[in-house]
């Protein structure tokens, strides 16, 4: 097998996925154990451009129960729907989390700004959302839409899901202001997962 | 250089309903998933530099005043993209058990001692060659609670970014000719034997450092080709 640019011509198999276990959270989330961390729930720090909101949720297995032990990792653009953009303090677009044993999570960050598409039209704002955890054997990919965005109708990802399963999808306003945005693994309500 | 995402490499990753590792069978996605055109959201990714990696983070055996028990072992390799270019500064985070078998997790109930010398988290990043190297202690099989007499051979968990939200994979390194494989139905959950291989980490001597540590090789291929590639063969 060729390490060579020039030489390569059949591609290299990639490294297979395998579960995250149960037994992540001292190097991955270690907040509890007193390590460093790599990004956490707060994906905007104070005074970030844009609008500040936050999105809480639960994530729960195909008998409803909650799963209490999983890493979710989220990634966005900024308020003017930039990835990466320089110069853009305290916002990296990353955030990560476990769920608390209840299945519970939060991130707090700016709402994004639409993102172009690849044939030009515009994305909705959303979040690219990643569920790691004991039982999941490859990393589950969804996204994040909000309620009430004039945009989600247009949007080009979201016209591919079936129209009654991508209420999944979309975060709805709580009374406070916040987000909701409950995760199904399996079952009725299942949240709509991605072949990326 | 933009990157191209081919799906058929996806092929590789075991599939999420793999009933014989009990966990997943109310965790798995019962729905079809649909497929996801790559658009900034997915080509694009965190990038983390040196700040995200302290001195000393790649030597797991260093983080305590006294040093861990168990059989000190060097664990390096290289991560290349599908064409085989290397993948360079790219953040590698591991974690594992102790000599024992024993997690320092609060919810690891296994009867085997902690070592007070050895928490097993670990990150590096690649250098410009793709390369990365961490010093740590071989991990002890466990045992788990799957079904009668279940052992997870010995492993290291590893998570990797790579260029984007598409090359983004958390998996396991494994020893080679453990005897538990067999027996695993994580392992095994990845159905081509060819593709399980990639997993298990090679001996190497030139790696192992003499008086010292024995050396494994694990190379890594993440997702991601060339936007152009060479003119390839037809096939008829
Ligand atoms: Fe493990």
């Amino acid at each position: 097998m060729s390490t060579d640019p020039q030489t390569a011509e059949a591609p290299l198999g990639i490294t297979p996925s395998q579960t995250i276990g149960p037994f992540f959270a001292y190097a991955l989330t270690p907040c509890a154990y007193g390590g460093s961390e790599l990004a956490t729930g707060t994906v905007a720090a104070e005074g970030v451009a844009g609008e500040r909101i936050r999105i809480a949720g639960t994530v729960y297995d195909g008998d409803g129960a909650p799963v209490g032990d999983a890493m979710l990792e989220t990634w966005q653009a900024d308020a003017q729907g930039r990835y990466n953009a320089v110069g853009n303090a305290g916002f990296t677009g990353f955030g990560r989390v476990e769920t608390t044993v209840e299945g519970a999570f939060q991130i707090e960050t700016i709402r994004p700004g639409p993102v172009a598409a690849p044939d030009g039209t515009m994305q909705a704002p959303h979040l690219s959302l990643s569920v790691f955890a004991r039982g999941i054997l490859t990393r589950l990919t969804t996204r994040i839409y909000f309620e009430g965005e004039a945009a989600n109708a247009a949007d080009p990802v979201l016209a591919l899901v079936p129209a009654d399963r991508r209420h999944t999808l979309i975060a709805t306003r709580e009374a406070d202001g916040s987000f909701r945005f409950d995760i199904h693994l399996q079952g009725q309500d299942e949240t709509v997962f991605f072949a990326a | 250089m933009s990157l191209i995402y081919p799906r058929e490499s996806l092929a590789a990753h075991p599939a999420n309903a793999s009933p014989a590792y009990g966990s997943t069978v109310k965790r798995a996605p019962s729905k079809p998933l649909i497929l996801l055109p790559h658009t900034l959201s997915e080509t694009t990714g965190p990038v983390f530099g040196h700040a995200a990696v302290a001195a000393g983070d790649c030597d797991l055996t260093r983080q305590h005043v006294g040093e861990p028990l168990g059989e000190r072992i060097i664990v390096s390799g290289r991560v290349l993209d599908e064409d085989g270019r290397p993948v360079p500064h790219t953040l590698i985070e591991i974690w594992q058990a102790n000599a024992g078998g024993r997690y320092v997790h609060v919810r690891d109930q296994h009867p085997a001692p902690l070592d007070p010398n050895f928490t097993g988290a670990g990150r590096a990043l690649t250098d410009a060659e793709g390369r990365y190297r961490f010093v740590t202690v071989k991990p002890g099989a466990y045992p788990w609670r799957n079904h009668h007499n279940a052992w997870r051979p010995a492993h290291i968990h590893f998570s990797l970014f790579g260029p984007s939200f598409l090359s983004r994979v958390i998996t396991q390194m494994y020893f080679p000719g453990d005897p538990l494989f067999k027996y695993d139905p994580i392992f095994q959950s990845i159905t081509d034997a060819q593709v399980r291989e990639r997993l298990v980490s090679r001996f190497d001597l030139a790696t192992t450092e003499p008086e010292w540590a024995l050396g494994y090789q694990f190379d890594i291929v993440l997702r991601g080709r060339n936007a152009t590639p060479v003119e390839e063969p037809h096939e008829h």
